[in-house]
């Protein structure tokens, strides 16, 4: 380390000038830039995308053929009824994992950086969230890609197929903030993961995923009727199969809209209390 | 018990960097913080000595606007640390005491990241990537992930990212503890050319060696308060210099070499301290050269030859008449935060 000796480096603007030049978009830019490293750790550890690809086979695999029968009559019209609501199921279970690496990144100290720097309080979170859109569109594809392999056919146009794929990623993008209010409230990574999986898997056990509303007894029915997964398995059906999709996109929308508002402030307060 | 040492160090003029009064930080009954002031004028350092569990962390962590005290103010350049911390983040550096770099990133990704958060733009941060890569020895393993790297090399990205924006005041807290000792001078000389560049430093450390080695002043502090600040030979005065250690190749020789460490140190006669190993204290650095000099003429040849500043334990025992172990008001173990 001989070169250390010399005079350090002091190129570039320093940071009197940046303070002099606030740039425009800032929140923007350092959103963006944050969510570069989400992507760039989702690219070097793609054993964490496990889960969420093997998940979505094995359930495909084990309902289509072991109930698929005794459910819809042929394993084919079941595998056509079953892959929309696995597709959401999977990528409502694939934003766990926001809340728990945000809850490791912060015990390993690499926000006490962000936070000691010039950077608006919520550029980390949101960078974050956004960076998982990539982890997202991975499990609609790779869970497309394994259906057409079980012979999953979209019996509707390609925009429509498309637009349910959309509903999907921005679905589990609004959801996303669940999970990241839920890793800034808890102490530890593994709790986070256990919270997360008490909430998602009753919403999607109690939902049309698996079994149409119809055959339910009536409490039940009601719980499905509302659930906001429900909603988004029917408006993906219809948009896959070309079967009417009636209000259940503008629901889904709402429920989007409502995650949003509500636990998007609720996690930027938490994130600025955890010290 | 010695009083803390208020005597301006720099003089009143010297226009101060970093300051700090009556900082109180509780978390739930652990009192980390009991009204500590600091005070570090331009261009210099400051170390903060102290054990494990001091509140080194946590006086660190306010300044650099990561917690709020529950009393007391602090200022960073005239800049309050609660009030005006937006601005106080534009002017400082920080290397927290466990590595903070994202691990799954280059190093070259790391700090094109911090770079781009500071605005220096696209160019301007890849620039500066590549320019405080390579002044830190890592241009190599740029383009590696930082989990590849050993510990002295993420220390060192670590202490790189801190300076991606230039800052004029610059928080190291144990910048070496867990480094071998060639590693630690690599980041002594680190250290002295920030400062030589016009850098204000405060680096919190558990050795009296490196606060020494480094800091124009020493503040010790212990279970959140100050028990001592003053310069480091002010500081050693109180607890004591030196010591030589001398240890001869011939056990036959130990009573010669005993009479002539007795003449070189500062009166004392020599103790064996170990086995085979004799120990005398000394005033000043010259006792080394002059103890060579004088065994060489007596045809002694020695094995190990070293002078050594207290360790912190004897330290505290000076400062406060009891080891700095022997408590049970915090528990030294879970201090790691
Ligand atoms: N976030 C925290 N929660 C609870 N206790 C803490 C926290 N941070 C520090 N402490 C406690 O405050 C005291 C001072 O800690 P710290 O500032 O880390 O000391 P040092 O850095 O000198 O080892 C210790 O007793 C430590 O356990
Ligand atoms: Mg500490």
């Amino acid at each position: 380390m001989s070169t250390l000796t010399g005079t350090p480096p002091r190129t570039g603007p320093t940071l009197s000038t940046v303070v002099a030049n606030p740039r425009p978009l800032r929140l923007v830019r350092h959103s963006l830039a944050l969510a570069k490293r989400s992507l760039i750790k989702t690219w070097r550890t793609p054993e964490a995308l496990i889960d969420v690809t093997l998940q979505p086979a094995l359930f495909l695999v084990i309902f289509v053929y072991v109930f698929g029968g005794a459910v819809a009559g042929s394993t084919h019209d079941y595998l056509q009824y079953l892959l929309p609501g696995i597709l959401a199921q999977t990528i409502a279970t694939g934003c766990i994992a926001i809340g728990v690496n945000l809850n490791t990144d912060i015990a390993k100290g690499i926000f006490d950086r962000f936070r000691s720097l010039p950077v608006p309080r919520s550029a980390p979170l949101l960078g974050a969230v956004l960076g998982d859109v990539v982890r997202y569109v991975i499990v609609t594809v790779s869970t497309l890609a394994i259906g057409y392999l079980l012979g999953f056919r979209i019996e509707a146009g390609p925009l429509r197929a498309l637009a349910g794929c959309l509903l999907a990623v921005l679905f589990a993008l609004c959801l996303s903030w669940l999970p990241v209010y839920v890793g800034m409230k808890v102490r530890t990574p593994g709790a986070v993961q256990g919270v997360m999986f008490a909430l998602i898997m009753p919403l999607s056990f109690a939902s049309n995923v698996f079994v149409t509303a119809g055959t339910l007894p009536g409490w039940m029915q009601a719980v499905v009727t509302v659930n906001p997964l429900t909603h988004l398995v029917t408006a993906m059906r219809g948009l896959f199969l070309g079967t009417p999709v009636g209000d259940h996109v503008w629901w889904t929308l709402l429920w989007c809209a409502g995650f949003v508002v509500v636990f998007m402030p609720l996690a930027l307060r938490a994130y600025r209390r955890r010290v | 018990m010695v009083s803390a040492d208020r005597r301006t160090l720099h003089g009143m003029t010297a226009e101060l960097m970093i300051e700090a009064e009556g900082l109180v930080k509780s978390f739930g009954r652990t009192r980390a913080l009991q009204g500590v002031d600091l005070a570090v004028p331009r261009g210099t350092v400051l170390g903060v000595l102290g054990p494990n569990g001091a509140g080194k962390t946590t006086a660190v962590r306010i300044l650099s606007t990561l917690l709020t005290p529950d009393a007391g103010t602090a200022r960073i350049n005239g800049l309050d640390v609660v009030r005006q911390a937006e601005r106080v983040r534009q002017s400082i550096g920080l290397t927290g005491q466990y590595a903070s770099v994202d691990e799954d990133l280059t190093g070259q990704q790391n700090l094109e990241l911090f770079g781009t958060l500071l605005e220096l733009g696209r160019v301007g941060a890849r620039r500066r990537a590549v320019e405080l890569l390579d002044w830190f020895d890592l241009t190599d393993a740029a383009h590696r992930p930082a989990k590849t790297y050993s510990g002295g090399m993420r220390r060192r990205l670590d202490l790189a990212a801190s300076l991606v924006g230039s800052p004029d005041v610059i928080f190291l807290d144990e910048p070496t503890t867990g480094l071998d000792p060639a590693k630690r001078e690599d980041m002594w000389d680190v250290v002295r050319s920030l400062v030589a560049n016009g850098a204000t430093v405060l680096l919190t450390t558990q050795y009296l060696e490196e606060a020494d080695a480094l800091a124009d002043a020493i503040t010790v502090i212990d279970h959140g308060r100050v028990i001592a600040h003053d310069t480091p030979d002010g500081l050693k005065r109180v607890v004591g210099g030196q010591t030589l250690e001398v240890r001869p190749a011939d056990p036959a020789h130990l009573a010669p070499t005993a009479a002539i460490l007795s003449r070189v140190g500062s009166g004392a006669p020599a103790d064996e301290v170990r086995k085979g190993v004799l120990a005398v204290p000394v005033t000043d650095d010259s006792a080394l050269t002059e103890s060579v000099a004088r065994l060489a003429t007596a045809g002694i040849a020695v094995t190990e030859l070293s002078l050594h500043l207290p360790s912190l334990d004897e330290v505290f025992f000076t400062l406060t008449g009891r080891t700095a172990a022997d408590d049970d008001t915090t528990t030294r173990t879970e201090a790691a935060a």
